[in-house]
């Protein structure tokens, strides 16, 4: 089947399966960042944003795309960069499997929520897991990176 | 992941129901469930073109499209507004958010899970569902029922004036709850709804008329019956549901 949709800004035209998932989809079309992690929609490695919001791409069709906007972390390379120095900063990362899902999901929060407190961060990041670390050096990096322009988290443990 | 012949995003629910009747095709929420099983499907039927992704509020009632979103219920200001946070309290610990962008009212419902918080938040509060054909029933009635073919069309809860608190319990962070209650009261009418027990929610109703909040959460919970799987055991369920009824009676008894 044909899905029209807008990719990383760019719209495209494709022929899909009807039970392709939209993972396997972005990959196809270059998009590499995107990764499975879990066959349990459970790690948030795939995570993309359709409509700017951060779903599941592993657990999407990709015929629910038609006729939509679907951005990968191809999409906001700049931003991802920004980001990225911040939990390079803290040596935040081990292998660093997960860092696409958390870093789409980290720009995303920063879109939706305003000035978050530690607790809301942790629940807005719950989704997305990580084998390696213990989480500290990337709660560090997002506040750093949150409060690069000089806003203030009111983190609990301050 | 299962294999589908075919996709169609329906243009209207006739059609939908129409192609749900064929034991091979499916009807397709956010998938998170589905996707979990395999076999080969026939027709994957979408709903996503009949506007059903919307809360609407009015006077008397909520009306939830089966395609809304579970992270549209957790941040609709009406509900929260309307029910004391319970949609949030109970959603906001499902996997994440990317997870709660996917996953259905209508899905979630129709799934009547064993686990479900959102079941068990629903039957606190006087919860209806709207099936294609078999109209509107109680959503206490729909979660007996077996599964049929039917498409859930909306959810409705009715703005009766019930004030509600809920409660869970998890293991570790995103898992599926060890146990859930929702806890509701209009006047001395109390609701108590307890699901994870690890079978599917179901509700009491109880006269709190004369009992303390330790009173009612003793009655309440010696009303269910708990089992026991890898999360837990039937006692500590039994032990949990009177401590965290008890807690969300006092709460509502606070507010009162
Ligand atoms: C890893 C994982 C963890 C979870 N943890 C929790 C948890 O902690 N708490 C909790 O409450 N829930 C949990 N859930 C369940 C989840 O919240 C959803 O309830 C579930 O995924 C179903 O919603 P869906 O939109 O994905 O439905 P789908 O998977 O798309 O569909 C589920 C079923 O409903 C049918 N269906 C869907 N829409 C309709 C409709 N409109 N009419 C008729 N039939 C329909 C489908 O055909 C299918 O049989 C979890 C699920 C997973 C996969
Ligand atoms: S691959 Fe793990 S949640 Fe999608
Ligand atoms: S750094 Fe290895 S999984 Fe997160």
């Amino acid at each position: 089947m044909e899905i029209n949709l807008t990719l990383n800004g760019k719209k495209i035209k494709a022929q899909i399966r009807p039970d392709e998932l939209l993972l396997d989809f972005v990959r196809s079309q270059g998009c590499r960042s995107v990764k499975r992690g879990c066959e349990t929609a459970n790690c948030g490695l795939c995570t993309v944003w359709l409509d700017e919001k951060p779903v599941l791409s592993c657990s999407t069709l990709a015929a629910r795309a038609d006729g939509r906007t679907v951005t990968t972390l191809e999409g906001v390379a700049a931003e991802a960069e920004a980001f990225g120095a911040y939990l390079a900063e803290e040596g935040a990362e081990q292998c660093g499997f997960c860092s696409p899902g958390l870093i789409m999901n980290v720009l995303a929060m920063e879109r939706e929520l305003s000035d978050p407190s530690e607790e809301e961060i942790k629940e807005y990041l719950a989704g997305n897991l990580c084998r390696c670390t213990g989480y500290m050096g990337q709660l560090r990096a997002i506040r750093n990176y949150l409060n690069r322009k000089g806003g203030e988290t009111d983190g609990e443990n301050r | 992941m299962f294999t589908a012949r075919e996709y169609v995003k329906v243009g209207s629910l006739e059609e939908a129901w129409e192609l749900n009747q064929k034991r091979t095709n499916v009807i397709a929420g956010g998938m998170l469930w589905l996707k979990m099983g395999n076999g080969q499907k026939g027709t994957v039927i979408d709903l996503s073109g009949l506007g059903l992704d919307q809360i609407q509020e009015t006077e008397e009632e909520f009306s939830v499209g089966c395609m809304c979103t579970l992270r549209q219920l957790e941040l609709d200001p009406g509900l929260e507004r309307a029910f004391g946070g319970i949609f949030r309290e109970s959603l906001r610990h499902i996997v994440g958010v990317q997870f709660r962008n996917c996953a259905t009212a209508g899905g979630s419902v129709y799934g009547r899970y064993g686990f479900s918080d959102v079941l068990t938040c629903l039957l606190a509060l006087d919860t209806w569902v709207e099936l294609y054909k078999g109209g509107r029933i109680p959503l206490e009635e729909f979660a007996k029922m077996p599964y049929t073919r039917d498409v859930l069309v909306r959810i409705i809860i009715r703005k009766d004036g019930r004030r509600a608190a809920y409660g869970s319990q998890r293991n570790t962070k995103t898992d599926f709850p060890l146990i859930a209650c929702a806890v509701s009261r209009k006047g001395d009418s109390w609701q108590i709804s307890v699901g994870a027990r690890p079978k599917k929610a179901e509700r009491i109703c109880l006269d709190g008329a004369g009992k303390t909040a330790a009173e009612l959460a003793k009655e309440a919970a010696g009303r269910f019956a708990y089992g026991s799987n890898m999360r837990g055991s039937a006692e500590y369920r039994a032990h949990l549901a009177e401590v965290y009824i008890r807690r969300l009676a006092e709460k509502l008894e606070k507010e009162a």
